[in-house]
């Protein structure tokens, strides 16, 4: 019978298949851990006496609270000290893999599992973290779960679950220059709504995504959640086993070709039927930015701030004039006008290598425009100390931006880097929720490039709108300065 | 997980749609090692403006909350279920739940009903007009009784069962671990495995410091 790509992989893990309205029970391949949504779960094992089923099928990292800064000294927040403590403890005590704060293998959950190769395509991954559906780019099933079930994944190395429905998302065509996978993502979701995947896997597919680099996929997969879907995936090919091979984890020798040949199966069939399909034309995006306080409020940077009482729906209609108003915005202000305070660059969606390569390029020779803040948070330590291989530190630093350590940080302001009270920030991470930055902080989601530019110009802004030709591949870095520029500090 | 079966209480109209974990519960308060002792944490950022539904004193003993379409969008936090059931909620009614947020509601016997948008906005205008009304959840019978009216509400059979039962999830999985250990039997060997750690070389990372 012919299948999608997510059927697929749920059928390879079927342990049993649920009868009379009970679900089905799914084996879990890999089970990634942090320090928010796991002492509890661990606290539940030993409370009724139980092991962790499978320490080799698990992976602990800490990521969500650490501090950017003096990673050497003891973590000055009391309690975000006890939580990390209390992770590594736990891991202790039941034999998990800890990466911790200093090692080059901590940094955020959803980069270590793919730069380890742990990420593999056909996979089940779950994690207690919503955007584990970023290790879907590798045609993996991978969903963020609750504490209970981080719980019975411990303990059992499966989950309980009810089959989801299947929806195709297509891009068709190319991308044109300046725009790239975080602006179809927020597309995407401005499009099919927050609530739009709910109950589904998204399958992204078509010209635009086949183009895309694994870390470009991933940025993708990565905000399928933010359009209420559990899970995104994207079908395994070169690009994919590519990225894995030589990887620490990745299969070797006769496991290598035979994981290939089973991968290589790992696509949707082309009679396969999807519960809902949504097409999209590349050619027709451009850089995308929110403006509101869901992900689903979105517009091209060329719009303005939408007009409230135009809105035909008044659920949309109220839900935009409170969002304008905790914004602090007018409508109809272009959004090429909105100055920011802060630019965040990081995150699980586009903290990675190329994000940063790409932010470089854009960077390099320039200066920040006055009284705006900069950060750089590579999304892993290994990240870090590949940029600094390559130089991109001294590009940012020369910018006048803060280089810093591996982690969440400021996509969701558990530890000290946040947003204060009314302070606008231009940020690739994946929420602009009220008080998602820090109580009373004001964001709008941007993909790398619209974020470089807006630290240069201190408005949001594209790189159309900085000097470099329209042609340049801003995608890759490789040292080659953009002109005109004045010195390059590339070493 | 105590048994489910009906609940009677003070229903609380929360009239916003797409009300994300972050406005139920602030990251800041995921710092905590417990599974208790949330109730302050609540809608912590709305808990500051007097209007707020929850500071007026008709609603304040509130354990129906009936709230707008997308509830609960976000992250996976299931803190925001404890903050709820800390405060004393048992219930939860919107016309459209994320996912994971239902799914932890079930795990920790909070109902998450849904109710039709229609029925959603018949309810706001009784606890609205008469503030303090009591709501009567039958799970058994799939219905929300409030002042004169009865609207049903929808919870798949499973999840329903589970919280009339009070059944915790992973005795039950464990109740087929023969089947588990079968399966891993016959997993590819290609599949990954985290043990024994295997990783670049081991690099010093310099920590970062403020400039100036």
């Amino acid at each position: 019978m012919a299948g999608t790509l997510a059927e697929k992989v749920w059928e390879a893990h079927l342990v049993r298949r649920g009868s009379g309205g009970s679900p089905d029970l799914l084996y879990i391949d890999l089970h990634l851990i942090h320090e928010v949504t796991s002492p509890q779960a661990f606290e539940g094992l030993r409370l009724a006496g139980r092991p962790v089923r499978r320490p080799d099928l698990t992976i602990a990292t800490e990521d969500h609270n650490t501090p950017t800064l003096d990673i050497d000294l003891p973590i000055a927040d009391l309690t975000s000290r006890t939580q990390i403590d209390t992770l590594r403890n736990n891991a202790r005590e039941f034999g998990v893999r800890i990466h911790s704060l200093g090692d080059a293998d901590q940094g955020i959950v959803h980069q270590v599992g793919p730069q380890l190769g742990l990420t593999m395509p056909g996979l089940t991954v779950v994690c207690g973290d919503s955007h584990t559906s970023t290790h879907g780019a590798f045609g993996a099933l991978a969903f963020g779960i609750g504490t209970s079930e981080v719980e019975h994944v411990m303990a059992t190395q499966t989950l309980p679950l009810s089959p989801f429905k299947t929806m195709a998302i297509t891009v068709n065509g190319e991308l044109p220059p300046g725009a790239t996978s975080k602006d179809i993502i927020l597309a995407i979701i401005a499009k099919i709504g927050t609530g739009g995947g709910q109950g589904y896997v998204l399958e992204y597919r078509g010209e635009a995504i086949r183009k895309l680099s694994m870390e470009a996929r991933m940025t993708i997969c990565n905000m399928s959640i933010e359009a209420g879907a559990r899970a995104g995936m994207i079908a395994p090919d070169e690009t994919t086993f590519e990225y894995l091979k030589g990887r620490p984890h990745a299969p070797e020798g006769e496991d290598w070709d035979a994981a290939v040949e089973y991968w290589k199966t790992l696509r949707s069939d082309d009679d396969a039927e999807f519960d809902a399909e949504v097409v999209l034309e590349a050619a027709d995006l451009e850089p995308f930015v929110t403006w509101g306080t869901n992900p689903g409020q979105g517009l091209p940077l060329s719009a303005s701030v939408p007009v409230p009482s135009e809105i035909a729906d008044e659920g949309d209609r109220v839900a935009a004039e409170r969002a304008l108003e905790y914004m602090g915005l007018e409508a109809g202000t272009p959004l090429r006008e909105i100055p920011v305070d802060t630019v965040f660059i990081g995150s699980c969606t586009n903290g990675r290598i190329e994000d940063l390569r790409s932010v470089a390029k854009v960077l390099q020779g320039r200066k920040k425009a006055d009284g705006v803040r900069v950060l750089v948070v590579p999304a892993s330590a290994r990240v870090r100390l590949q940029a600094e291989a390559e130089g991109l530190d001294v590009i940012f630093k020369d910018f006048g931006a803060e280089w810093r350590n591996a982690g969440c940080s400021m996509c969701l302001g558990m530890n000290p880097d946040q947003l204060a009270p009314g302070e606008r920030a231009a940020s690739t991470s994946n929420r602009n929720f009220e008080g998602r930055q820090g109580k009373g902080g004001r964001t709008h989601l941007v993909s790398p490039l619209v974020a470089a530019a807006t630290a240069v110009r201190g408005t949001l802004s594209s790189v159309a709108d900085l000097d470099i030709a329209g042609d340049v591949d801003l995608t890759t870095f490789d040292g080659t300065p953009l002109a005109p520029l004045a010195e390059p500090s590339l070493v | 997980m105590e048994k489910f079966t009906t609940h009677t209480g003070v229903g609380v109209p929360l009239r916003r749609s797409n009300v994300d974990t972050d406005q139920i519960i602030p990251a800041v308060y995921l710092k905590r090692v417990t599974r208790t002792g949330f109730e302050d944490a609540l809608f912590a950022a709305w808990r500051g403006d007097p209007s707020f539904v929850l500071n007026q004193d008709a609603y304040k003993t509130g354990s129906v909350l009936v709230a707008g379409p997308d509830f609960g969008t976000g992250s996976s936090r299931q803190h925001a279920v404890w903050a709820l059931k800390d405060y004393g909620f048992k219930v939860v009614l919107a016309s459209r739940f994320a996912d994971i947020f239902r799914g932890n509601s079930g795990k920790e016997g909070l109902v998450a009903g849904l109710v039709s948008q229609e029925d959603i906005e018949l309810l706001w205008k009784i606890l609205e007009a008469k503030p303090g009304t009591e709501v009567t959840v039958d799970l058994e019978a799939r219905t929300v009784h409030a002042d004169d009216v009865t609207v049903p509400f929808q919870i798949d059979d499973y999840t329903r069962w589970r919280l009339m039962e009070g059944l915790d999830d992973i005795s039950l999985t464990l109740q087929n671990e023969g089947d588990i250990t079968a399966f891993e039997a016959t997993r590819a060997s290609w599949r990954p495995k985290t043990l024994p750690a295997k990783h670049l070389p081991s690099v010093p990372v310099e920590p970062a410091r403020p400039v100036g």
